[in-house]
């Protein structure tokens, strides 16, 4: 092995029922190293750390870390933690009741006469968190401390335990740009000490700011290993798509004819108590509208109350300017209306079903129960948007579980489109999903628009909003506070008009 | 490599445990019983210990159909079916008879009596059904109060008495016509999984219990109305549970409003177990429930051939329900499989 690597994972396969996961995949890792780890939806990545980490079995290949005289193979995240390898997930797995401390030590706390020592506990967590320049007092409870906090002390936590291989798997996805950069900082100051990190993200800007090598996967395959400061940002992304790279930002025809809008659905002081103030809102057409503000600022709640996915209680709501009542989903599915959630897993999939059922309920539950669509015409169906939206799947009678999130997504958008709906409310329909399944997303949202129908669009990115909306609705603290036409928009715009002024 | 993969494939099959459990209990008669599978043939209708199975098992597969659309729907058990078997049993009767202890001729039609019973067998299950789709109460608890008060209520039913029916025609429902080489509630069963098979395929029906019983959240966004399919799978079971009633009350052509349906509400919920259904909801196998029932009742039956006292019995089924549900736990398989793996592993590397 050579002198500075620390891990090297070599000729790695690995199978799920009919698919492919991982075909011959090599990793490695570098002593003070901050190492990228880059690949679209179901390219593998998740897989790969999953297997470093024992939380799946491998077929083949061989892992080995520095120190250890032969290959290991781990059987459990915490063999994988005792050969030196931790990982901090997306989701902080804390004590949020328990102090800093605590959760720094828990199930290897300092003993003294049998009993906990606390006054040691609380004096290594005080020592561990200078070391590492996070500003905490170890003795409060975790729930006290933002998101991002939380995640550095589950960090301190996992580098304390085992100080070689850090995996860091999409742990920026919840911060905002402050705790990114803190985050950052602390990444280095691993780095410095001699930690070998693996970092998986989405986020291109991040890659480039704070690591030092990329290893790109496609397909279960690798496609190589690079120094991040030899690879243009471009070239990146065509590796990851295997593709030439049709620029994002020209996917919005320029100068788009604005013809005379006809009102598809009209909102009158609608409104819920506790979730949005009552608003009103016009929608026309063939038109995108982009709902924008901070998490929690009532973007989705808007978009619910429209669908009946909550009841509103104050306000009227008209379609074709004919009032009607919206009391449940159902109804809102019948007067032509979908709706794509923001949490695909709580409220999008149907986990244990195939993709075929997940595709074809929505139209299934529209035509009525004793109306059961025949298998052929189901299949037939399936194929179809399979095809149209190319989702990655063994077959239609996969489960919906076993597919990547972005592929998840799309079958969930099939779903939508097959009741071919006048008017589709997607609630971050991009969220967790790699760049070039993105631009298909957006690509189709315009294409929806072009057909004539309307879409109500809830992003947290701005660029992405910029290029897919014709009007934004700006929402903050559960109120419409205003609305940017076409010609308003920019991020600079945007982003005052989320802020509430120029402060 | 084709065999293997058909190997596998059979393996694989979801019922296949399901079967395999059945299959052990039904030969394990063999060692003590050699005329176990003998079939006698007495005027055109069949005898024999497995007859006999597939006999007095119709119950307990009528109430698993039911029972296996509960546990998929709501992910929570009904466990007031053998109560409700009792007050079926008993309003039957109690139109049958007109009220009186004991009669020779019926007092009403048969056919007001059958309807009836249903009936409220059915209402008894939407009861259950109102609790747990509407108010949102755990199935076990909300299903619970019919269980405590069932019984209650159909000794009301029979003002405390045991209705005795004595007449020939109403033996037959729990009996057999000569003629007929199965016993009249194998046929009663059938006729309900078909039903419920048809209930469930031909319609999306299945689709929709499914899709509730997995992600409720999900399957109300897409258009379905999540409490009344829950809602529907409790009237249907309390329908169920009232066919199931009236066949156990033919049997011994009276309403014993103590001991009809007596701890079948327990076999019932472990027929679906064993039928390889995730009491978890979501998806199910009828056909799987409906062994599991067989496998019970064949268990049940294999151990009065033996002897064995009826207060002794549930120990012995204790006994052998733990091991058929550890032969088909997914952890105890993987268990199995790594000591199996480690093994071979340590015998390649001495070789």
């Amino acid at each position: 092995m050579e002198n500075n690597v620390v891990l090297t994972m070599r000729n790695i396969n690995k199978n799920f029922p009919g698919v492919r996961a991982l075909s011959k995949v090599d990793f490695t890792l570098r002593k003070g190293e901050i190492h990228a780890l880059m690949g679209e939806n179901g390219a593998g990545k998740s897989t790969l750390i999953k297997v470093l980490t024992g939380v799946e079995e491998f077929e083949t290949g061989e892992i080995r870390m520095a120190g250890c005289e032969c290959a290991i193979v781990n059987k459990s995240p915490e063999e994988a933690q005792k050969c030196g390898i931790s990982t901090v997930y997306q989701e902080v797995n804390l004590c949020p009741n328990l102090s800093v401390a605590e959760n720094l030590y828990i199930g290897r706390e300092p003993k003294k006469f049998g009993g906990i020592d606390w006054k040691t506990m609380n004096k290594n967590a005080k020592a561990l968190l200078e070391s590492l320049d996070i500003d905490i007092d170890p003795k409060k409870a975790v729930e006290n401390y933002s998101v991002a906090i939380q995640q550095m002390v589950a960090i301190a936590r996992a580098v304390d335990m085992s100080a070689a291989v850090l995996i860091l798997d999409e742990p920026t996805s919840s911060l905002d740009d402050g705790e990114v950069e803190k985050l950052f900082t602390l990444m280095r100051k691993l780095q410095k000490q001699g930690v070998g990190i693996i970092f998986v993200t989405h986020f291109l800007e991040q890659v480039y700011e704070v690591t030092d090598r990329i290893t790109v996967l496609r397909n279960g395959e690798l496609v190589g290993e690079y120094e991040t400061a030899k690879l243009p940002r471009l070239e990146l992304v065509a590796k990851m798509m295997g593709k030439d790279f049709d620029d994002l930002a020209k996917i919005k025809p320029e100068g788009v004819s604005k013809t005379k809008a006809e009102v598809l659905i009209e909102a009158k002081e609608l409104g819920r108590r506790g979730t949005i103030k009552p608003y009103s809102l016009q929608i026309n057409k063939g038109e995108v509208i982009g709902l924008t503000g901070l998490l929690g600022s009532g973007r989705s709640e808007l978009a619910r109350v429209i669908y009946g996915a909550d009841k509103p209680d104050t306000g009227e709501l008209f379609v074709n300017d004919e009032k009607v009542h919206i009391k449940s989903p159902r109804e809102a599915m019948m007067r032509g209306m979908a709706y794509l959630p923001e949490d695909r897993k709580a409220e999008g999939i149907i986990a244990d079903l195939s993709v075929r059922e997940n595709i074809i309920i929505a139209l299934q539950a529209k035509r009525g129960m004793f109306k059961r669509m025949s298998t052929k015409e189901q299949e037939e169906f399936t194929d179809k948007y399979i095809e149209l939206l190319q989702i990655k799947t063994a077959n239609r009678e996969t489960p919906i579980k076993q597919l990547s999130g972005g592929n998840q997504q799309k079958v969930i958008l099939a779903r939508w489109l097959l009741t071919n709906p006048d008017f589709i409310i997607l609630d971050e329909p991009t969220r967790g999903i790699d760049v070039g399944t993105k631009t298909e997303i957006q690509k189709l949202v315009l294409q929806l628009a072009d057909e004539g129908k309307s879409v109500i669009f809830i992003s947290s990115e701005i660029e992405e909003m910029l290029r897919t909306c014709n009007r934004m609705a700006v929402l903050r603290d559960g109120q419409k506070v205003g609305e940017l036409e076409e010609d308003e928009l920019s991020q600079e715009a945007i982003m005052k008009a989320i802020a509430g002024g120029d402060r | 490599m084709k065999d293997k993969s058909l190997v596998r494939r059979i393996t694989g099959h979801r019922l296949f445990m399901p079967l395999v459990c059945l299959a052990i209990v039904l030969l394990a008669n063999l060692l003590r019983q050699p005329d176990f599978f003998k079939i006698t043939v007495k005027d055109g209708t069949l005898y024999g210990y497995v007859i006999d199975v597939i006999n007095r098992g119709s119950e307990l597969v009528i109430l698993a159909v039911g029972m296996t659309l509960v546990v998929s729907s709501s992910a929570g058990t009904d466990i007031s079916v053998g109560a409700i078997m009792a007050v079926a049993a008993a309003i039957c009767c109690f139109i049958l008879s007109g009220g009186q202890v004991s009669v020779n001729e019926y007092a009403n039609p048969y056919v007001l009596g059958v309807v009836i019973a249903l009936v409220l067998g059915a209402i008894c299950g939407a009861w259950n059904g109102f609790l747990v789709a509407k108010l949102r109460i755990q199935p076990m608890v909300a299903t619970l109060i019919l269980f405590t008060a069932g019984r209650g209520i159909a000794q009301l039913i029979t003002n405390g008495q045991i209705t005795y029916i004595r007449v020939p025609e109403y033996k037959v429902l729990g009996g057999s016509i000569s003629g007929l080489p199965l016993p009249v509630p194998f046929f009663v069963s059938l006729a309900v999984v078909i039903l419920a098979y048809i209930l469930l395929k031909r319609t999306s029906l299945g689709l929709y219990i499914e899709a509730v019983g997995i992600n409720p959240k999900a399957s109300r966004l897409v258009g379905i109305k999540s409490s009344l399919i829950i809602f529907l799978t409790y009237a249907f079971c309390g329908l169920c549970a009232g066919i199931a009633g009236l066949v156990a009350s033919s049997r011994i052509y009276s309403a014993d409003a103590n001991n009809v349906g007596l701890n079948m509400e327990l076999d019932a919920i472990l027929a679906v177990a064993l039928g390889g259904n995730s009491l978890g909801g979501g998806k199910f196998f009828l056909m799987g429930s409906v062994i599991g029932a067989y496998t019970i009742q064949a268990l049940t039956t294999t151990l009065y051939a033996m002897g064995v006292s009826a207060d002794q019995i549930p120990v012995y089924k204790a006994i052998v329900v733990v091991i058929i549900v550890s032969l088909q736990s997914e952890e105890l398989r993987k268990w199995f499989k790594k000591k199996f793996a480690t093994k071979k592993v340590v015998e390649s590397e001495v070789a």
